[in-house]
């Protein structure tokens, strides 16, 4: 009898890094082509479409996707939730399927960002000629850099020092050497933006962008896609043993949003939601955080992906640095994270890496991954955070 | 003397500046913006209150690359002033991590950012390391 479980079917992700030649749809395009080809299924399969592209959220990336691929009439919901909007696209095409409104979707994340620069903060308006209060802060002038700092780099890096004065041992040093992991677990993936190992020097050597991140210790813009096709579990049922086979379980798809908490508006608090939402994910698959095989975490920054650690339990409470230099998260380690070489070094195309990190973790779990393959995975987590905020974590499991 | 504002409306100037929140009647959670209601519990009803001006540094960045026109570098933190957490840089002090660190306590202090051509001047403010570090 079915269940109502719920499969990714296809999935692929493109290569990231600058694509100069392809715009956002032929992006978008070739991942969704690639997911469907991936599932065996085609357009005429799919009952709903769900699509991000962050940066051209108002112009429609569902419809303009179907112009080239099939205009098939179904509901498209484009999405947009900052860098939780791959994660979000796929949550809605699952939601659809678990509705019972469909039983096969599709989720795209697409974006161009290859040579942008700081994506906020970048640009400050010059003080008017008077002063004269505007705005919920009734400030007469711009704030930022004047009351702390709106970029991301150096807001993920108060995140990260923060988990340092809670519980101490955050040091320079330590971040970089996260950063060092992630860089040496890109030389495996051929996908990756950039594939460079870099050595602890090098990295603490570059240019200083918002201390303690320098630039490898921040995610790379960069162009990319992703997509993903799923389906019902009755629905699966139908189709050949092949596409059974390599069809993974989403053992849990859980999406949350920051609930209030002193400071959370001074500085964005991603702990609680985080922590949150994996609580939930773990207690709908009935999974434990020592039963992963691979994280593939939001490691926006290196100051970011320390306190994840914690968020999503892979440690105890407070024991997030110990963890890491117990050489933990490394992919030789008990709990493998960012084997892709993560966005510091795979790249982070904002709307696509909510799918492409679910796209590495399936990658494992059908034994595929070549080099860089985790031997005999079997379960994953993926989670995103998009400041804001929004939180995206999946738990997949390979099909028994 | 010339006119003075300051440079955000959760400043208040005078003899002694301190920064002010909306506290929420209902829950007591602050916030340094204009309210439509209380994010925390849902009510509707702030009263002002005055935000201690020594803190302890909870956390902190040296921003080296910012937006054009903001010098750099500069230490951007967050204040735990005495239970109410407060945005700010770190100011009159060297902005480089051995001069700058976690738990250091810090006081309010405010200063001048420029006149407008009415010849008004605006007065922002940022958090000083306490003399006693």
């Amino acid at each position: 009898m079915a269940s109502d479980d719920i499969w990714i079917l296809g999935i692929t992700m493109t290569k990231f890094g600058k694509r100069p030649d392809d715009d956002v749809v032929d992006l978008a395009a070739e991942a969704a082509l690639g997911a469907l080809a991936d599932g065996g299924v085609t357009i005429q399969d799919m009952g709903v479409l769900a699509a991000g592209n962050l940066m051209g959220a108002a112009a429609g990336i569902g419809q303009q996707l179907q112009k080239q691929i099939g205009q098939t009439g179904i509901p498209v919901y484009n999405v947009a939730n900052a860098c939780a909007t791959g994660a979000t696209a796929l949550r809605t095409a699952i939601m659809a399927v678990k509705a019972g409104e469909c039983d096969m979707g599709l989720a795209v994340g697409v974006e161009k960002l290859a040579g942008a620069g700081l994506l906020s903060g970048g640009s400050r308006k010059d003080d008017a000629d008077t002063w004269t209060p505007k705005g919920r802060y009734g400030a007469v002038a711009p704030i930022d850099g004047r009351i702390g700092t709106e970029i991301m780099p150096g807001v993920f890096a108060q995140v990260g020092m923060e988990y340092g004065y809670e519980h101490g041992g955050a040091t320079f040093e330590l971040f970089a050497r996260i950063s060092e992991k992630n860089h040496s677990h890109s030389t495996l993936n051929p996908l990756a933006a950039y594939s460079k190992a870099m050595t602890l020097e090098q990295i603490m050597g570059d240019i200083m962008i918002a201390y303690p991140n320098t630039r490898p210790m921040c995610s790379a813009n960069c162009d990319g896609a992703a997509a993903a096709v799923v389906v019902s579990d009755a629905k699966l049922k139908t189709l050949d043993p092949d596409q059974r086979r390599r069809a993974v379980k989403v053992s849990a798809s859980v999406l949350t949003s920051d609930p209030w908490d002193e400071g959370c508006q001074q500085l964005p608090n991603v702990n609680t939601l985080t922590r949150r939402a994996a609580t939930t994910a773990y207690e709908q698959a009935g999974v434990a955080p020592e039963d992963l095989d691979l994280v593939e975490l939001h490691d926006c920054f290196a100051t970011a992906e320390l306190v994840h650690y914690d968020n999503l339990q892979l440690c105890a409470p407070g024991e997030a640095v110990p963890f890491f230099e117990s050489g933990a998260t490394w992919r030789t380690g008990s709990t493998p994270v960012n084997v892709s070489g993560g966005l510091e070094s795979k790249g982070h195309p904002i709307a696509a890496t909510g799918i492409a990190n679910i796209w590495e973790v399936c990658h494992h779990l059908r034994g595929e991954a070549g080099d860089r393959q985790i031997e005999g995975a079997k379960v994953g987590l993926a989670h995103v955070i998009g400041l804001g905020s929004a939180c995206g974590v999946h738990i997949l499991e390979k099909a028994a | 003397m010339a006119e003075q504002v300051p440079l955000v409306d959760y400043l208040v100037l005078g003899d002694e500046p301190h920064l002010q929140a909306n506290e929420c009647t209902a829950c007591g959670a602050r916030f340094f913006d204009r309210r439509n209601a209380c994010a925390s519990c849902g009510k509707t009803e702030f009263t002002k209150v005055a935000i201690p001006t020594e803190g302890v540094l909870r956390s902190f960045t040296i921003v080296a690359f910012a937006a054009p026109g903001i010098p750099v570098p500069f230490v951007a933190g967050i204040v735990d002033c005495g239970g109410t957490h407060v945005r700010g840089n770190v100011v009159d002090v060297e902005p480089d991590a051995d001069h700058v660190s976690l738990g250091m306590k810090v006081k309010l202090t405010t200063f001048p950012i420029g006149e407008d051509s009415a010849g008004t001047e605006a007065i922002g403010f940022g958090f000083a390391p306490l003399e006693a570090n």
